[in-house]
């Protein structure tokens, strides 16, 4: 039994590295500075690049972060301090539909919301449906992050003559910061790679662009238009592109380990 | 104290009953109109003299009666014990007394608490000054994860007590003098709370309630999760503190009941079996059932 479980963890690991490995070997064939910093050009011409993915990844992901994150944390925070009835429970119910929502619905819902009625893709378009996939991720672990807060906390400010709100902000959101910010990257983190709800809202651009009210180039659409291709070329730089997305992603997580670890060492 | 105070209504009540034919029914009523004032006054007295007055309180968690027609006063400027057995309601009486139990759902208040003579259940109580008043320090320190300072400094913050950076070190000094921790803290008030060990974090904890100026200062079990030396620092810091505020201390130790307090109430079952000096209690209690707590024989 042992044996057979082993066996499975290491298959399952062995996924990883295994794309790891792929991403890694077809990758480094595209990656250069030159490719970091240029923006695309046309088939056959050197020195094309993704700078305006990078850039327009950025954006939006920020943009998706200063709509989902304080939406998020609020509402993990109502869930928390005053979700222990049954409006929370329901309310804790949707959160975690919406999480569980499909990415190209998340798309499609802004593409009929935004998109449509504004009439063009936007930047701005992305942002919101990136937002919206964010909201639910940061709402739950900032509940989970504040429920982790003990009580005897609470009840010393209270008892100093602290009104709960003052004692939720400055106490327990304030204690639970360090918690809250890590759900906030691990979430940045999953959104950075969803390339469904941009696809019919940011669309994608070839040019560096940094207007809200454009389409916009992202990471994730480009690998998907790049893969698509016919040329071998621009296969190699999907690869490539596929690779600095992991990179991003994966030093992300670390920073999130590092800085949580280093959280649990000053307690 | 509280004797005296049982025994002055007592007093006046002999002539009365003494001459209670029905012949000198003039004399009678006369002497209760020169009785009425005597009364007031002696009312007026209680008031003062009583910094906290608990009458026929009931309280519940809920369908149970956690505390059952509690009727006591606390004097002021005097340490009182509750004692009792685990589940006595000890616990929840001192938590009436700041309104804490508020933040518990499903909880109901009968019956009256008087600080200072002003009813603290009456509606539209200011539970913020209430608060502020009676302040607290709990079984388990729980210093905020700030600096030393700022754990003491929180409670003036949120009260505006004042504006000047000055004034609020000052104040912060002050407690932690105040506390008996200040010469073990004054070189590091911008570390952490949770570099102080339990006993230190304690004394913070201490230090930080009276920084809000409290005139009542309730405890529960402050030292149940210290070792012996801590709790020697806090029970000499709650007789030093007893000069200035009022203290309410509700404990398992019985020794350190003996030892600190003036009063002492022996609680069972939400009930209040005995109430009265800390020296008669631990030497002649009048309940069977006191003495029986008392000389460990339960609990």
């Amino acid at each position: 039994m042992t044996g057979l479980t082993a066996f499975c963890a290491v298959l399952a690991v062995s996924a990883l590295f295994l794309i790891l490995g792929y991403i890694l070997v077809g990758g480094l064939r595209a990656l250069s500075f030159s490719f970091l910093v240029n923006t695309p050009k046309p088939i056959g011409e050197p020195g094309s690049g993704i700078a305006n993915a990078i850039v327009g990844s950025v954006i939006m992901i920020a943009v998706g972060s200063v709509i989902g994150m304080p939406i998020g944390i609020l509402a993990g925070v109502f869930l928390s301090e005053y979700g222990s009835n049954k409006f929370g429970t329901i309310l804790r119910f949707l959160v975690d539909t919406l999480t569980g929502t499909p990415s190209i619905v998340i798309g499609v819902f802004v593409w009929t919301a935004m998109v449509h009625p504004m009439g063009y893709f936007s930047a701005l378009a992305g942002g919101v449906s990136l937002g919206i996939m964010m909201m639910p991720i940061v709402a739950r672990t900032t509940e989970e992050m504040i429920k982790l807060v003990p009580h005897s906390l609470r009840e010393a400010a209270l008892a100093l003559g602290a009104p709960k709100w003052r004692v939720t902000l400055g106490v327990v959101l304030r204690t639970a910061a360090g918690g809250v910010a890590t759900g906030a990257m691990l979430a940045i983190a999953r959104i950075a790679g969803e390339t469904a709800p941009l696809l019919f809202t940011a669309l994608g651009l070839n040019y560096l662009s940094t207007n809200l009210f454009q389409p916009m180039a992202s990471l994730t659409y480009q690998i998907y238009y790049y893969a698509g291709s016919p040329y071998e070329e621009w296969h190699d730089m999907a690869w490539a592109a596929t690779l600095v997305l992991v990179a991003m992603i994966l030093a992300l997580n670390i920073l999130v380990k590092i800085l949580t670890r280093n959280r649990h060492q000053q307690i | 104290m509280i004797e005296k105070l049982e025994t002055t209504p007592k007093d006046t009540d002999m002539p009365s009953s003494s001459s209670a034919s029905s012949a000198v029914l003039t004399t009678n009523s006369a002497n209760e109109v020169r009785e009425a004032p005597s009364d007031r006054n002696s009312t007026a007295q209680t008031t003062v003299v009583d910094k906290i007055k608990v009458q026929n309180l009931n309280f519940y968690y809920g369908k149970s009666r956690a505390l059952k027609d509690i009727s006591l006063s606390m004097p002021p400027n005097k340490v009182t014990a509750y004692i009792g057995p685990s589940g006595c309601g000890k616990s929840t009486l001192l938590r009436t007394l700041n309104r804490m139990n508020d933040v518990i759902p499903g909880t109901r208040v009968e019956g009256l608490v008087e600080l200072d003579g002003t009813d603290i259940y009456a509606a539209g109580t200011d539970v913020v000054s209430l608060r502020r008043q009676a302040g607290m320090v709990f079984q388990k320190s729980n210093p905020f994860p700030r600096s030393i300072f700022d754990n003491v400094a929180y409670g003036i913050k949120i009260n505006n007590m004042t504006k000047s950076k000055s004034d609020l070190a000052d104040r912060v000094e002050k407690s932690l003098r105040a506390a008996a921790i200040w010469d073990e803290v004054k070189d590091r008030l911008n570390q952490s709370a949770f570099g102080l060990s339990g006993g230190q974090q304690q004394r913070l904890c201490i230090a930080r309630a009276l920084a809000v100026e409290p005139q009542v200062v309730l405890m529960d079990e402050p030292c149940s999760a210290l070792d012996p030396i801590a709790t020697q620092k806090i029970e000499e810091l709650i007789v030093e503190l007893k000069t200035k505020y009022t203290i309410i201390i509700v404990t398992h130790n019985m020794q350190q009941a003996a030892r600190v307090s003036d009063l002492t109430a022996f609680f069972w079952l939400g009930e209040m079996i005995e109430f009265s000096n800390t020296e008669k209690m631990f030497t002649k209690p009048d309940k069977q059932m006191t003495e029986d707590y008392i000389t460990g024989r339960f609990g």
